[in-house]
């Protein structure tokens, strides 16, 4: 063993030698090098019972010689010989130890594989062409590497409850289950909300949710992402859409300010799922099911399909060409003063550096976003429901946003403001306006996914698109840049946000040569000191850290305090 | 102190050899503390306040006690695993999850000799620094823990427990806890999940070696019931003397549990390697029944590989190479190994020529599959599978490929599980395939070879075409 490194442990891989830290579980080691070991029950973020057995490998240790015999000789890199023991080790719970042999390849972890294959297959339902995991599910995996391609299994299968509602959100089917206890373990060590537990012995167990309980925390969705087969599945998404048929799009989630990672799952610009991706400095690999179901009304009849512009009390039809021109109109011949914009902190960077050209260009007197607050819970949701309100400070440059707001509705009840426009945002709904309020106002624009009271006011209604149908950056509470991703088109006519506001520029006399949202992002890098020198490649699907505010995501925190323990890997 | 004389009909056998057995049976004899202490009861507890705790660790290394439970493992060796400088509480525990078929020694103590036990755990946890202890007892015997509570509670009136004992200065509480009726419990860290009110779902080991993660995951140290009444009388006569007991590296006396085909079934404590099968089944057990042959002895408990009664064990090495017929065999721990099965329990389980070998391997089979815990993947599937396979076996509806399967699947579970229960489970199936593989193949029919039984199955094949 070379002494230069002491933190570092030389460990045998299929015949390689590589260095890793000390107290690397095996599994990872293999991992590090490319080394794929299958598993079912073991999960980074949760303690390991080892109890599946599917990552036993032929493990060994230096020969230990018999009081007498000489010691083994170490070759020209120092390391000893490996004396292979007989008994298969489980990779996921062990760590490695100073010249350490693991081999992933021998026959006798093959054995092992197979022969755990065929064990989990024996009273397994084999219902694949009816199960919603199909196409993403571990047993399905491991069997094409690691299956028999025959049964010997000649029995009656154990029959076990199924279709069983063990919460609003989730279902279970005991056939399919194979007592991984991954929901159990993340439901009592994660969303310290221990509803779950097997009863009953042998093959005979059940996975059960206790007496009285049901599994309903708001947290419950994420024990059918961990589920390595098809035994928990989403009231939502069972029996919607095969899994193979979806686009992927990693994106980040806008419910709050932690912008948990996701990824959006569509087909034919219909979002089906939604599922968080693992990020360790955001949302490690976990969100919360009232963000995760909150896409629905993506979809809704209300939404906005094409402008409108008031024609007497009545709205109707028109094209971004009039929409735009009528808005000209109505502001030539007003002061900035005059003119109020009131965007939103669900704006992209992108978005808000765009708005504060036109807030500029329109030399508006009075600029503000509405803020968006509720109870922190905790785990992953910040108590500021915004995902870019850092961002608005930064890039629009409010100090304190929502802080004009009171002064706006009594600027335009004195008459002080005759415009409004509103950037993605609902007044009346979410920012506390009057209907009275905004009927004295000469002009009111409205940009916004759904019809809503303030639309229904206003004299040009734009439809913007919703938070999957664009593109863009966002600063999360604790300062960190990340990446939204368009995952679908929007329905109609619809605009991104940072386009609408571009041709309202264009509109009122303006110009930009601004062509792409990269091109926003260019710009931002420009001008933005916090943002010198970026790249949208450099920002990658993890975002990066861009500013220091000193705010920590609890569920995090905890996360780090059991892996200084040693009880997950993280 | 006058002759002991045992009830008619259970006297001892002469080539019996009575240290933790003495009273057992004995005229006179009850589980009062009175009459314990009128025979010398509680003085080596006192005796051990006089001594250093790693002294009595040191004696009982030098008794060689191996651990009567099941493994064989030294029990001085087990108490040196502690952890040096120790901060947290030290725990000991004695495992009267007495659960292997054909083991009932345990019982006995319990039952007829409680304060041997309580001296003998006492002294222990002295030796070991535990303060606190538990005897997990199986809810089989609820009159056996009725009986213990009672003499803790007599030991805690005459100071033997509780605080201060004897002005040692030593505090010992001890609880007894019963189980809930599962097989799993007796595996000490499945026993420990068990007393934590968990599901009694054995740890991975590393890194939950007891000794250093135990219960509520401080040291512990876990101990069988004959092993830890063993403790006392090392203290009385030392443990290089008690040692000259037995044979080397299997000193002491343990008691042999014989049930099955033979005259006189029942418990015989004998010198270590001083008695043989053959004595133990003719001499001790008056021999087989009227009329019948030897065909098989599963010498240590169910789990314990079976030994066939014509085969020829070549044991030992170099000058000491020898062969032994089943009669041969000294009934200790090394021996057995070598002859392929184990001492394990002393569960001695003798099966003559009136036995349907594969009624006897279904009826262990059943045992298995019923007492699974159901944690870890090869032996939950496996144990039903094997089960199943040999029911079908029993009933005719096997084909002779059956075996084979029968056989791969003991092997897909043995070396793989988290606890020994995996052993416990396959290797009954491992040695009867071996052993016995004509016989169970003659119960098979080669014309059921094509029939598939399970509805996926036969679906499957159609599919095939």
């Amino acid at each position: 063993m070379s002494e230069e490194k002491p933190d570092l442990i030389d460990v045998q891989i299929n015949g390689e030698w590589h260095s890793f830290p000390k107290g690397t579980r095996m599994i990872e080691a293999c991992r590090q090098v490319g080394v794929e070991v299958p598993h079912y029950c073991y999960h980074p973020k949760l303690t390991s019972p080892g109890n599946c057995r599917m990552c036993l490998v032929e493990m060994g240790m230096p020969p230990r010689p018999r009081p007498g015999d000489d010691p083994p000789e170490p070759d020209e890199d120092g390391h000893l010989p490996i004396s292979w023991i007989p008994r298969p080790a489980i990779a996921c719970a062990n760590t490695i130890a100073p010249n350490m042999g693991i081999r992933t390849e021998s026959e006798m972890t093959e054995e092992c594989r197979k022969g755990v294959m065929e064990l989990l297959l024996a009273n397994h339902p084999l219902d694949c062409p009816i199960c919603d995991q199909a196409g993403e599910c571990s047993l399905q995996e491991f069997s094409v590497e690691h299956g028999n391609g025959e049964s010997r299994f000649r029995e009656q299968k154990v029959k076990k409850p199924k279709n069983v509602d063990v919460g609003p959100r989730i279902r279970l089917d005991d056939e399919r289950c194979i007592m991984c206890s991954r929901c159990i373990r993340f439901t009592d060590e994660i969303a310290d909300d221990p509803v779950l537990g097997f009863t009953d012995r042998g093959s005979h167990t059940v996975l059960t949710v206790y007496p009285g309980k049901e599994l309903a925390n708001n947290y419950s969705l994420n024990t059918v992402d961990i589920c390595p087969v098809g035994a928990l599945t989403s009231n939502d998404f069972r029996f919607q859409m095969r899994v193979w048929f979806m686009k992927e799009v990693k994106t980040i989630d806008t419910n709050c300010a932690t912008g948990a990672n996701i990824t959006v799952y569509s087909r034919e610009d219909k979002i089906y799922r939604i599922t968080p991706r693992q990020n360790n400095d955001v949302n490690s690999d976990w969100m919360p099911d009232s963000h995760r179901l909150n896409f629905h009304w993506i979809e809704s009849e209300a939404r906005l399909t094409e402008p409108l512009v008031k024609d007497g009390d009545q709205h109707r039809s028109a094209s971004w060409q009039e929409a735009l021109a009528t808005t000209a109109d109505k502001l030539a011949g007003l002061e900035g003063s005059e003119i109020a914009v009131i965007a939103s902190a669900r704006m992209t960077n992108e978005e808000l550096l765009i708005t504060n050209r036109f807030v500029k260009h329109l030399e508006a007197g009075h600029v503000d976003t509405v803020p968006r607050t509720g109870e922190a819970d905790g785990y992953l949701i910040s108590a500021d429901r915004n995902p870019n309100t850092l961002g608005v400070k930064t890039v629009l440059g409010l100090d304190d946003p929502g802080s004009q707001l009171s002064a706006i509705q009594e600027g335009i009840e004195q008459g002080r403001i005759k415009a409004v426009i509103s950037l993605q945002e609902n007044l009346i709904e979410d920012a506390g306006f009057s209907a009275d309020t905004l009927k004295k106002l000469d002009f009111l624009l409205v940009s916004y996914p759904l019809a809503n009271p303030t639309a229904d006011l206003a004299d040009v209604v734009l439809p913007g698109a919703a938070w999957a149908e664009k593109s863009g950056t966002m600063l999360n509470i604790t300062g960190r840049l990340q990446r939204l991703n368009k995952a679908v088109d929007g329905p109609g006519l619809t605009l991104e946000p940072w386009e609408i506001v571009r041709d309202l520029i264009q509109a009122t006399g303006g110009g930009n040569g601004i062509y792409s949202v990269n091109d926003l992002f260019q710009q931002l890098a420009a001008e933005v000191s916090e943002f010198e020198g970026l790249t949208w490649g450099r920002i990658g699907d993890l975002g990066i850290p861009l500013i220091e505010t000193g705010e920590t995501i609890p569920l995090l925190e905890r996360e780090k305090e059991r892996i200084a323990k040693g009880l997950i890997v993280g | 102190m006058s002759a002991i004389s045992y009830r008619s009909g259970k006297e001892p056998h002469p080539k019996e050899h009575r240290v933790v057995f003495k009273n057992v049976d004995r005229e006179g004899w009850d589980t009062s503390i009175a009459t314990y202490e009128s025979e010398g009861g509680y003085e080596q507890l006192k005796k051990a306040f006089g001594m250093e705790p790693s002294a009595i660790t040191d004696e009982v290394k030098k008794a060689g006690l191996r651990g009567r439970g099941g493994a064989g493992f030294p029990a001085g060796v087990k108490w040196g695993f502690l952890p040096p400088n120790n901060e947290k509480p030290v725990y000991l525990i004695c495992n009267a999850d007495e659960s292997e078929p054909g083991t009932f020694k345990d019982r006995y103590i319990i039952h007829q000799d409680p304060h041997q036990l309580i001296e003998g755990m006492a002294i222990s946890c002295f030796a070991t620094g535990a303060h606190l202890a538990y005897i997990y007892i199986r809810e089989e015997f609820p009159e056996g823990a009725e009986i213990l509570e009672k003499a803790i509670a007599e030991a805690h009136e005459k100071g033997y427990l509780g605080k201060d004992i004897q002005g040692s200065g030593f505090d010992l509480e001890i609880y007894v806890h019963r189980g809930a009726g599962a097989y799993i419990c007796g595996e000490e860290t499945g026993l420990i999940e068990s007393l934590e009110g968990k599901r009694p779902y054995p740890r991975i080991k590393p890194p939950y070696f007891p000794a250093a993660m135990g219960l509520y995951l401080c040291p512990t140290i876990v101990n069988n019931v004959e092993t830890l009444c063993h403790v006392k009388h090392i203290l009385e006569v030392g443990g290089e003397k008690w040692s000259e007991t037995g044979t080397p590296n299997n000193t002491g006396t343990r008691i042999l549990c014989v049930s099955g085909d033979v005259q006189k079934p029942g418990y015989f404590e004998v010198e270590v390697g001083k008695v043989t099968m053959g004595e133990l089944i003719n001499d001790m057990c008056g021999g087989l029944k009227e009329g019948r042959e030897l065909k098989a002895v599963i010498p240590g408990g169910s789990s314990a590989k079976v030994l066939r009664a014509d085969e020829v064990f070549s044991v030992g090495k170099g000058d000491d190479a020898r062969e032994l017929t089943i009669w041969d065999i000294p009934m200790d721990f090394d021996t057995l190994a070598a002859c392929g099965s184990m001492a394990g329990s002393g569960g001695v389980i003798v099966i003559d020529d009136s036995r349907s070998i594969s009624w006897v391997l279904n009826n262990i089979n059943n045992f298995y599959a019923h007492e699974s815990c159901g944690q870890c993947t090869p032996c939950r599937e496996g144990s039903l599978w094997m089960k199943k396979i040999t029911d079908r076996v029993v009933a005719g509806k096997a084909s002779p490929s059956d075996i084979d399967t029968l056989d791969g699947v003991a092997r897909n579970i043995d070396g793989r599980t988290i606890c020994a229960f995996g052993e416990a489970a396959s290797w009954p199936t491992e040695s009867f395939v071996e052993k016995f593989r004509d016989e169970l193949v003659a119960d098979t029919d080669p014309e059921l070879e094509d029939d598939f039984l399970n509805a996926e199955a036969i679906t499957a094949a159609a599919n095939l075409g």
